[in-house]
């Protein structure tokens, strides 16, 4: 079996984001950029089934500017066999990464695609739902566990109750929760290796897919701040400002 | 405009999320339509008859709803979607499940998480964590949208007098089956909706200091639940996490004990009306965005606090 995996290059976690002064977007002109935390369970979570014998092939897309290349690398040095970058400048919603997505499914042929369930950018969380109902593909979101089991899958879902078992039928779209795994540092060695690990770069107009988008963005705005508040000096000053000041106990 | 709204519900209830779905969907403004799917749920969709602002039920009973599996509900919804305008989905982990594959099926964008309606295209919706917000405008011809719960009130469970319609299945998957689940059984208030929150973070050490929250938890009718740290380490299971990628909550009181605030903790709790953080560390974040503030040992100050609850 063969995986696709998505990466998408994305403002650090660490780096909080700025909203530019023109309100067009978030300043993302020289902070740092790495992959979306989520996408680095999904490489794991793609390797580790590897690993147990279960797929002989990890292939990892991204779509994005050029930059994205150093995404595809930091995957392929953790251990993935190639890459696949498909080249835009522009921004592009969910519906439109599905739809790239399908594109290179039909051409891949995986049993399973892993994605991220949100980008810590956008915080959309759609790309993996939309891809499973644009392809027919099976779909199970916030994977916390995937067992597979013959041309089947056990996914163990984190729900707001808890947790869900569901069982789907390869092949099939996953998105990743964070209690999938921790996701393993590349090694120096492997840094050197990816780099001669095929990456393949693809136009989005080559791609023949249409990619435009009902949704447009009118401005970015700061969110409000919240006032400063006060330190109290004890616990007994806490409790009496929360009765008879907020009064909200 | 015509709304569409999937409602969620569980034990032969609405679940309040829906409520909220409906607030929001008033902003909007037009006729509203709530669908009600499940196994054995004329009860919930009696319910969300009698929902103020609800002019019409969709009511389809039918065991490939009963799991709430996406494939299933998103063919029903796309199979009544004709003559909407707008189709709403709480944005919980049900509602984030299924929305998005509508929006495909349906070739238009999703629009998740919106916390303001500024008119019948034009949404607002938190992106990096809250750290900005971002004013959208759909021209598509059917908007599909994720409702951040916490962001709209309550509509009133009175008040509707809802026609009800039986809508026809449309089919179960043979793609996906469900196994089982493991829900966490509390007696504590659900976590999105309780008016008090107390949560606790990696200063907490370890599950069993947990304890320490339930009790005052209990003395303030409160959720209990936890930073994303906490979860990692696995003190508390996952359905207590609040912040970015967990629960987004917006209690009349937040207590956050011990944990730092990370910006994805912030993001899942800014919007609680006041902020109390006890925290040892005085640099730490949290102090930040809290109302009122105790730099204190957590340990110390806990059996205190339950003690002044008594008082």
């Amino acid at each position: 079996m063969k995986i696709l995996v998505g990466v998408k290059r994305v403002l650090d976690y660490n780096v909080k984001a700025r909203v530019k002064a023109d309100k067009s977007g978030i300043e993302l002109a020289n902070v740092k950029m790495s992959m979306n935390p989520f996408d680095e369970i999904a490489v794991e979570e793609a390797l580790r089934v590897k690993e147990a014998g279960n797929a002989d092939e990890v292939v990892v897309l991204s779509i994005g500017p050029t930059q994205s290349q150093e995404t595809i690398r930091t995957a392929l040095a953790m251990g993935a066999d190639r890459g696949i970058l498909i080249e835009t400048d522009e921004l592009l919603e969910p519906l439109a990464i599905a739809k790239l997505f399908k594109h290179i499914v039909e051409k891949e042929s995986p049993g399973m695609v892993l994605l991220g369930k949100q980008a810590i950018d956008d915080d959309s969380n759609q790309t993996a739902q939309m891809l499973a109902a644009l392809t027919g593909m099976a779909q199970a979101t916030f994977a916390s566990k995937v067992e597979v089991d013959g041309d089947h899958l056990n996914v163990t879902r984190e729900v707001d109750a808890g947790l869900e078992t569901i069982r789907i039928k390869s092949p099939a779209v996953i998105s990743t929760d964070l209690r999938l795994n921790e996701p393993r540092y590349a090694k120096l060695p492997n840094i050197m290796k990816a780099k001669k690990k095929p990456l393949d770069i693809v136009a989005v107009g080559d791609t023949g897919i249409d990619v435009s988008s009902g949704l447009t963005v009118v401005e970015v705005n700061e969110p409000p701040e919240r006032e400063a508040g006060v330190i109290v000096g004890s616990v007994a000053e806490l409790v009496d400002k929360l009765r008879n000041e907020a009064k909200v106990i | 405009m015509s709304i569409l709204i999937l409602a969620e519900h569980e034990a032969g209830a609405l679940r309040p999320a829906t409520l909220n779905v409906v607030t929001a969907a008033k902003a909007i403004g037009g006729d509203i339509a709530v669908l009600v799917a499940g196994q054995n749920v004329a009860d919930v969709a009696e319910a969300a008859s009698k929902v103020d602002g609800v002019s019409k039920v969709l009511h389809c009973d039918d065991a490939a709803y009963e799991h709430e599996l996406a494939e299933n509900l998103s063919a029903l919804v796309v199979s009544v979607a004709e003559g909407y305008t707008h189709i709403l989905f709480a944005a919980t982990a049900a509602g984030k499940n299924v929305m998005p594959r509508v929006a495909a099926l349906l070739d238009v964008s999703g629009i998740s998480d919106i916390t303001e309606v500024s008119s019948g295209d034009t949404f607002v919706r938190p992106i990096y964590a809250g750290n900005a917000m971002a004013t959208v405008k759909s021209t598509d011809a059917v908007k599909v949208i994720g409702v951040r719960t916490t962001a709209f009130d309550d509509a009133a469970e009175t008040g509707g007098s809802a026609s009800i319609d039986t809508v026809a299945a449309a089919g179960a998957s043979d793609l996906v089956n469900f196994v089982g689940q493991e829900l966490s059984k509390s007696d504590r208030p659900e976590l999105t909706s309780a008016d008090i929150v107390v949560s606790g973070g990696r200063g907490m050490q370890s599950g069993d200091n947990f304890a320490m929250l339930d009790d005052i938890a209990a003395k303030l009718n409160a959720a209990v639940g936890a930073s994303r740290a906490a979860v990692d380490a696995g003190f508390v299971p996952n359905e207590y996490q609040v912040g970015q990628t967990g629960k987004v909550v917006a209690p009349n009181l937040y207590i956050a004990v011990g944990i730092s605030g990370a910006i994805q903790h912030l993001a899942g709790m800014k919007d609680s009306k006041v902020i109390v953080a006890i925290n040892k560390d005085e640099e730490a974040p949290i102090f930040q965005v809290a109302d009122y503030g105790l730099v204190a040992d957590l340990f110390d100050a806990l059996p205190e606090l339950s003690a002044a609850l008594d008082s």
